[in-house]
């Protein structure tokens, strides 16, 4: 059996956090999108997924640095949301469930196909822009690469708030997910808002996808897990809050290291836990965390 | 025309007439290889008839029908495997046997799922459901259940011959299996939908508050849509098993349940032919894909990939027709009106188009 140390134990919570910052910005990438549209986006963990293939072919092909190829790679996510939702969801713009999470699925299928047409198949190491090298806090060890992942995440999840906080886009933003009417009458284009949320939404995926490629090593099918991850994060934090996403991503990350760890076969049960967690939730707390109970009339 | 047999009209007769006819005719008319793919539909339509059943008629959205499809063929495959290595019993009665075991099994597993799946509707049931198809295969893999689930090398399994007295191939005796146990089901779903049940199912689906005023009780009917719709994928999963005698749990990933939920629609929702316009699709469009894919553009050759091509596909069908071949659902009453019948010029357009844009990537 495990010896289970305090030492130990620390360390998986503290690299549970850094990857919960991942799982944090798919979130949030999920609710931007669920705000916006009341629909899960099944394609969002291939569209970061497209994104991190461009990023790798600008550092490998192109020998761009990191620092370079990072907003370049968030531009072009964010161009290819826009262009996505004009082109692919905008038809379906207010359909039924049953037919948005069909398209979502149709996206995702296309993603997947055209990531290996145009990539291939072969699993690729992508190169990490922090170090390996570990830094000790009191014996616990954290490595650059870690603080450096949540630290990029927590900006641009700081960003995201800003934007919507404190600009008039946010704002306009923010009335046409929830009054579309109303703000339609106050001259608020809410047809290209939600374009824009997609374009937002997929940027934040992208750079979920380029933090955890070091991790996870790179292939059309690397963000399928994580995309699960993310769903159990924004259910966990309330679906409809984006603060709550961040909370349920942290906390999701730091659960799944802890059943990794110390379950018996706890790699193979990552998964199925986060079945767990969603269904959990939405049994006993389906608003989530921060997420308000709905009151629906008949 | 008002004849009617049997409750149905003479229409729908001379159809399954034609229907039969042409099923009959296939395997005695093709080679090997289309015979086998022909008798895989039939596992599909199977499937398609029980998620049609849950989502089209009940109105519960499920991306995670693989998984009950997972739990039918390891039911099929462990039966066959344990008695063989454990009590020396290797008979092929063993596999026609477990198919009912499958459907209760499976069926009983849908039917706990439903308890949970209670209390979500919507896109909250498809997140369940959509980690339901992500969680199956891990478990399956788990190396210290290896001995009883047999990990990631899966099971292998006798292929089906026939009985001496019948002077058929292989090919062709799954093919009759196959299609005997999916007309069967066909005909038990046909009779389901037109029953107490099934119009309670349907009740559930249009208003569930108008379904719990007029008497429909909401938790026993959507546990028991689960139940039924995981029995036949149940059925489904163990006969995929037995079709190419080989379980792994790569089989019922991910890619099976989603694609199972898509080619439902495909064939339209709460429409009884639906899953086998579904089932048609599923095997052989990512045939075709593969063909298309095989051209030759100029002197590059197009890899050959299929996903791509399921993709734009996905993509145009719901939208050209409002959500599948034909759909009964009050969506189809505002919102785009739909064409009757499959757009299949509509098809072989878009893998044209496709193909062009794909020969620029491979330069």
């Amino acid at each position: 059996m495990y010896l289970v140390t305090l030492t130990d134990f620390l360390q998986q919570v503290v690299s549970g956090i850094a990857s919960g910052g991942v799982y944090a910005s798919l979130a949030l990438a999920l609710v931007l999108i669920y705000r916006a549209m009341d629909v899960a986006n099944f394609a969002q963990g291939e569209m970061a997924m497209f994104s991190t293939f461009i990023s790798y072919t600008l550092i490998t092909s192109f020998n761009l640095p990191f620092y370079v190829v990072f907003p370049v790679t968030i531009a072009i996510a964010f161009a290819g949301g826009v262009v996505i939702e004009r082109i692919m969801i905008r038809p379906f713009e207010g359909k039924s469930v049953i037919t948005l999470v069909v398209v979502t699925l149709a996206l995702f299928y296309l993603t997947n196909g055209m990531a290996g047409l145009i990539f291939g198949y072969i699993l690729k190491s992508f190169p990490s822009p922090f170090s390996s090298a570990p830094i000790s806090f009191g014996g616990i060890f954290v490595t650059v690469q870690d603080v450096g992942v949540l630290g990029v995440c927590l900006v641009i999840l700081g960003l995201v708030y800003v934007f919507f906080r404190f600009t008039k886009v946010g704002l306009a933003m923010r009335a046409a997910a929830l009054y579309p009417e109303s703000s339609r009458l106050v001259g608020v284009r809410v047809s290209w808002m939600l374009a824009l949320g997609w374009g937002l939404a997929s940027a934040v995926g992208a750079t979920a996808g380029m933090m955890i490629a070091p991790i996870t090593f790179l292939d059309p099918y690397f963000m399928q897990p994580i995309l699960l991850f993310a769903f159990a994060a924004a259910v966990l934090g309330g679906i409809e809050s984006p603060l709550g996403a961040v909370i349920g991503g942290l906390t999701v990350g730091v659960l799944l290291a802890l059943v990794g760890s110390y379950l018996p076969a706890g790699q193979n049960l990552r998964l199925p836990f986060a079945l767990v967690i969603i269904v959990a939730v939405l049994l006993f707390r389906p608003a989530g965390f921060l997420g308000q109970a709905t009151v629906r009339r008949v | 025309m008002s004849s009617r047999f049997l409750g149905i009209s003479a229409y729908v007769w001379i159809a399954i007439v034609v229907g039969v006819v042409v099923l009959i005719g296939i395997p005695l008319s093709t080679d090997k290889f289309t015979t086998f793919e022909f008798a895989n539909v039939a596992v599909y339509v199977i499937a398609l008839m029980g998620l049609n059943l849950l989502t089209g008629y009940s109105g519960q959205i499920s991306l995670g029908n693989g998984a009950f499809m997972a739990i039918g063929g390891y039911t099929t495959a462990l039966t066959a495997y344990h008695l063989k290595h454990s009590f020396g019993i290797d008979s092929p009665a063993i596999l026609y046997a477990s198919i009912p075991l499958a459907a209760l099994l499976a069926g009983l597993f849908g039917f706990l799922f439903g308890f949970p799946a209670l209390r979500l509707s919507g896109i909250y049931l498809a997140l369940a459901t959509f980690a339901l198809a992500l969680s199956i295969p891990p478990i399956i893999d788990i190396d210290k259940l290896e001995f009883i689930l047999q990990g990631h090398s899966g099971v292998n399994l006798h292929p089906l011959h026939p009985p001496d007295f019948l002077a058929l191939s292989d090919e062709q005796w799954l093919y009759f299996v196959n299609w005997a146990i999916a007309g069967l089901m066909f005909v038990l779903a046909w009779n389901l939908v037109r029953s107490t049940t099934g119009r309670a199912f349907m009740a559930v689906r249009d208003s569930e508050t108008a379904a719990v005023a007029s008497g429909v009780s909401l938790s026993y009917y959507k546990t028991l849509a689960f139940g039924i719709s995981a029995a036949y994928s149940g059925i489904a999963g163990s006969l995929l098993a037995i079709s190419v005698a080989y379980v792994n749990p790569d089989v019922f990933g991910l890619q099976l349940s989603l694609a199972l939920l898509v080619a439902a629609v495909i064939g339209g929702l709460g429409f009884e032919f639906g899953p086998l316009i579904g089932g048609l699709f599923f095997v052989w469009l990512p045939y075709w894909s593969e063909q298309v894919s095989k051209l030759h553009v100029g002197t590059f050759q197009l890899p050959s990939k299929p996903d791509v091509f399921y993709g734009v596909r996905y993509r145009c069908l719901p939208r050209a027709k409002g959500g599948g071949a034909r759909r009964k659902d009050r969506d189809c009453a505002h919102g785009r009106r739909s064409r009757g019948g499959v757009d299949w010029r509509g098809a072989e357009r878009d893998q044209q188009l496709s193909s062009g844009p794909g020969s620029v990537q491979v330069v």
